[in-house]
């Protein structure tokens, strides 16, 4: 096999193998050229333009886009409402994903019917999942409409109350996905560690804190990646449910982003410029996180 | 570029061969790339009809009446008119990304509030030798003419007016002892029959409703309270707001009253528009501001008058949705042929009349299916006190979730906090952006 790729070598000029590389490798380039490249110079473009949405480009204007973004009276409360968000979201959903691994790990008779529970939300799209908490939640054709009344509560009426309502449809749709990915983590632990850490003496606890999540230190940093970045983008949930109300209170940075591009102000420039600081912010975001997971393994 | 050239010489010779008139328009045209279009104002008073496939938008609260007139031109023309309708909140979108790349619909309406910022952004075609030259442009609803006027130049016409009146529910005021063939004629007396229903205790039975975390909503049933009690919502240029006054914050004091006395559906506290009107239709509210292109579907006995004001009056805000020819459009010939089929007789009163709907030509008003209906005279009579506010920036103002109207008004009346005068500044400064 080794001395029969090495005659080829010699037989065909280098040149001619490269090109070949390059051949295997097109299909991907063009894609990743035609689905992310130019669509993101596209927006760094747009961000420096002065680009209404009606009207489409109007010319270079750096850095005034910038500027009337961070300016925006909206910018400010939308980045920490996102930040608060996603520190709720992520503690939530990687908690309650370990713990029902943890739970359907264990063999038992009912696991099967366990795992398919949890998982079966994530077969639907968020999109929908959000209409149907919207149906849910709505005071006027929930099932719970009476109880509502009669309790005077409103799951969208306040700013807490529509945080922790779209956080719970969050939960409800992603705790089986992460509890997937946690089991995964989980049975790629060998069975020996365990052994050996029950032969000698340590408690369920010990087990658990000294090397189930140690080993577990993989798939924590890709769960938390995946969970941070997925809630610094949060649209839909709250796009569907809220509407950034009440009062203003639940916009994120995404749907800030919207609202600036189609929803009154219609300047895709300064949209544009939002995004592309969104996107300078997860891109540090996530290099910090990774160090972080690495640095401590090495 | 020779082939080129050559494909427009012989496009020319093709047009030469159908009319001379196609021809000379063409020419005209010169180097321009419109060289397969046609132009609405050498099309003459009608338009050509001459089965062309022409494409309109329209949004979803109008799909009843779009529907209605598209099937009526359809039957009766070779041309053939499909309809996208696109929801409510989507539609500036869909608009907004079609105008960037040159891809609008041969038609597309507007909601009226939305065409002076259009036109000016250059959407819509000028039909301005079409529109003056019809015999009866005097008697076409002056609001929406003006809002799609662009230097003097009309662009658009009324497609459906929408006009906001207040609805009340028959039984339920026989019910709670009130005249149910007189409505309320003041504000006072409209929160006072809400409570008077509230006090019924019915199940599920409100005494009022409203869409309060709506702009769009509020700007359609409130402002008529404003114009009712005499006052104005912004200077007449609207760069400059008013909604702070005196009798402003009448509406606003008497609704927080209503809200706090719990004869408000609770669900208004965070409706943010496709249900607002859903209670009343069901017959759980007592009484209400609604829009009158839903009087066709109301399915019991209301009664409607005009939206009074504090202390009296009458008003209604004249909205719906002006259309016209858009700037993308090849087949500006044949659009105008629907157009101008749209304003005659034919369609405002077999169409639009028959299903209820108000004319948006004055001297149609008292067609026969108008004096069969007395609601729809009052309709028709209050239509002429009503109004359609114009302003560049007003979507941002008031119909956006996050405007600042809908902040004013969510403080005033839920919240019981907010600086007033502050708030009023914040949309005089989005006004004036």
């Amino acid at each position: 096999m080794s001395a029969n790729t090495a005659t080829r070598g010699r037989a065909r000029p280098r040149g001619r193998h490269a090109l070949l590389g390059w051949l295997y490798a097109t299909p991907t380039a063009v894609f990743v050229v035609a689905l992310f490249v130019v669509p993101l110079g596209l927006v760094v473009k747009m961000s420096v333009s002065r680009w209404p949405l009606l009207t489409g480009d109007q010319g270079f204007n750096a850095p005034d886009n910038f500027v009337k973004a961070v300016d925006h009276r909206f910018f400010t409360d939308s980045v920490v409402f996102t930040v608060k968000y996603t520190v709720l979201a992520t503690v939530l959903l990687l908690v309650l994903g370990l713990g029902l691994a943890l739970l359907v790990q264990e063999s038992s008779r009912w696991n099967n019917l366990l795992r398919a529970s949890f998982l079966i939300p994530s077969a639907l799209g968020l999109a929908s999942a959000s209409l149907l908490f919207y149906v849910f939640y709505s005071p006027y054709a929930s099932p719970l409409a009476p109880l509502m009344e009669s309790w005077g509560f409103d799951f969208l009426g306040s700013p807490t109350a529509a945080l922790l309502s779209t956080t719970f449809l969050i939960v409800w749709r992603y705790a089986g996905f992460y509890m997937v990915l946690m089991l995964v983590g989980l049975q790629g632990i060998p069975a020996d560690v365990f052994e050996a850490a029950r032969s000698d003496g340590a408690s369920r606890w010990q087990t658990f804190w000294r090397v189930t999540l140690p080993l577990l230190r993989p798939t924590l940093a890709l769960t938390t990646v995946l969970c941070v970045t997925g809630s610094l983008l949060a649209f839909e949930q709250f796009y569907i449910l809220t509407k950034g109300g009440p009062d203003n209170s639940t916009i994120t940075v995404v749907q800030l982003i919207y609202s600036v591009a189609f929803q009154g102000q219609n300047d895709l420039g300064v949209a544009a410029a939002i995004s592309v600081i969104v996107l300078v912010a997860l891109i540090i975001i996530n290099a910090f996180q990774l160090r972080a997971f690495r640095s401590e393994e090495s | 570029m020779r082939r080129t050239l050559g494909r427009r010489s012989a496009l020319r010779s093709l047009a030469g061969a159908l009319a001379a008139t196609l021809v000379l328009a063409v020419a005209a045209c010169g180097g321009d790339d419109g060289g397969g279009g046609t132009d609405a104002a050498q099309a003459g008073p009608n338009g050509v009809d001459d089965g062309s496939e022409l494409t309109l938008w329209t949004r979803a609260p109008l799909e009843k009446q779009a529907k209605l007139l598209v099937d009526a031109y359809n039957a009766s023309h070779q041309n053939k008119v499909s309809l996208t309708v696109v929801p409510n909140d989507d539609y500036v979108a869909k608009v907004g990304a079609a105008a960037g790349s040159g891809g609008l619909p041969d038609l597309f309406a507007a909601d009226i509030v939305y065409v002076p910022n259009w036109v000016s952004q250059g959407l819509f075609q000028d039909l301005s030798s079409n529109i003056n030259g019809l015999s009866f442009k005097d008697q076409i609803n002056k609001g929406h003419l003006s809002a799609g006027t662009l230097d003097g130049k009309p662009h658009v016409l009324p497609f459906v007016l929408d006009l906001s009146m207040l609805f009340w529910n028959k039984q339920l005021f026989k019910d709670a002892g009130l005249d149910p063939e007189k409505g309320p004629t003041t504000l006072e007396e409209y929160a006072d029959a809400a409570k008077k229903i509230q006090a019924l205790k019915k199940d599920g039975v409100y005494g009022t409703a409203a869409g309060l975390n709506c702009g769009g909503c509020l700007v359609f049933t409130w402002f008529p309270s404003m114009w009712a009690g005499g006052a104005e919502v912004m200077s007449p240029d609207g760069k400059e707001s008013k909604l702070a006054d005196d009798t402003a914050q009448k509406v606003y004091s008497t609704w927080a009253d209503l809200w706090k006395s719990g004869a408000v559906l609770p669900s208004s506290a965070g409706e943010t528009g496709p249900t607002w009107t859903a209670a009343f239709t069901e017959g759980k509210v007592g009484l209400m501001f609604y829009p009158a292109t839903l009087l066709s579907s109301t399915p019991f006995e209301a009664g409607v008058s005009g939206i009074p004001g504090p202390g009296g009056g009458a008003s209604t805000f004249v909205g719906g949705d002006g259309i016209g020819v858009s700037k993308d459009s090849k087949k500006a010939a044949q659009a105008w042929n629907f157009l101008s089929w749209m304003m005659s007789e034919d369609a405002q009163v077999e169409v639009l009349a028959k299903n209820k709907d108000v004319v948006s030509r004055a001297d149609l008003a008292s067609n026969k299916y108008a004096t069969a209906d007395p609601r729809l005279v009052t309709i028709n009579q209050v239509a002429g006190q009503g109004d359609t506010p114009v302003a560049l920036n007003f979507q941002q103002a008031f119909n956006a979730p996050n405007s600042p109207w809908l902040t004013l008004v969510r403080n005033q009346v839920l919240n019981g906090k907010g600086d007033l005068q502050k708030d009023n500044e914040e949309i005089t400064a989005v006004l004036q952006q």
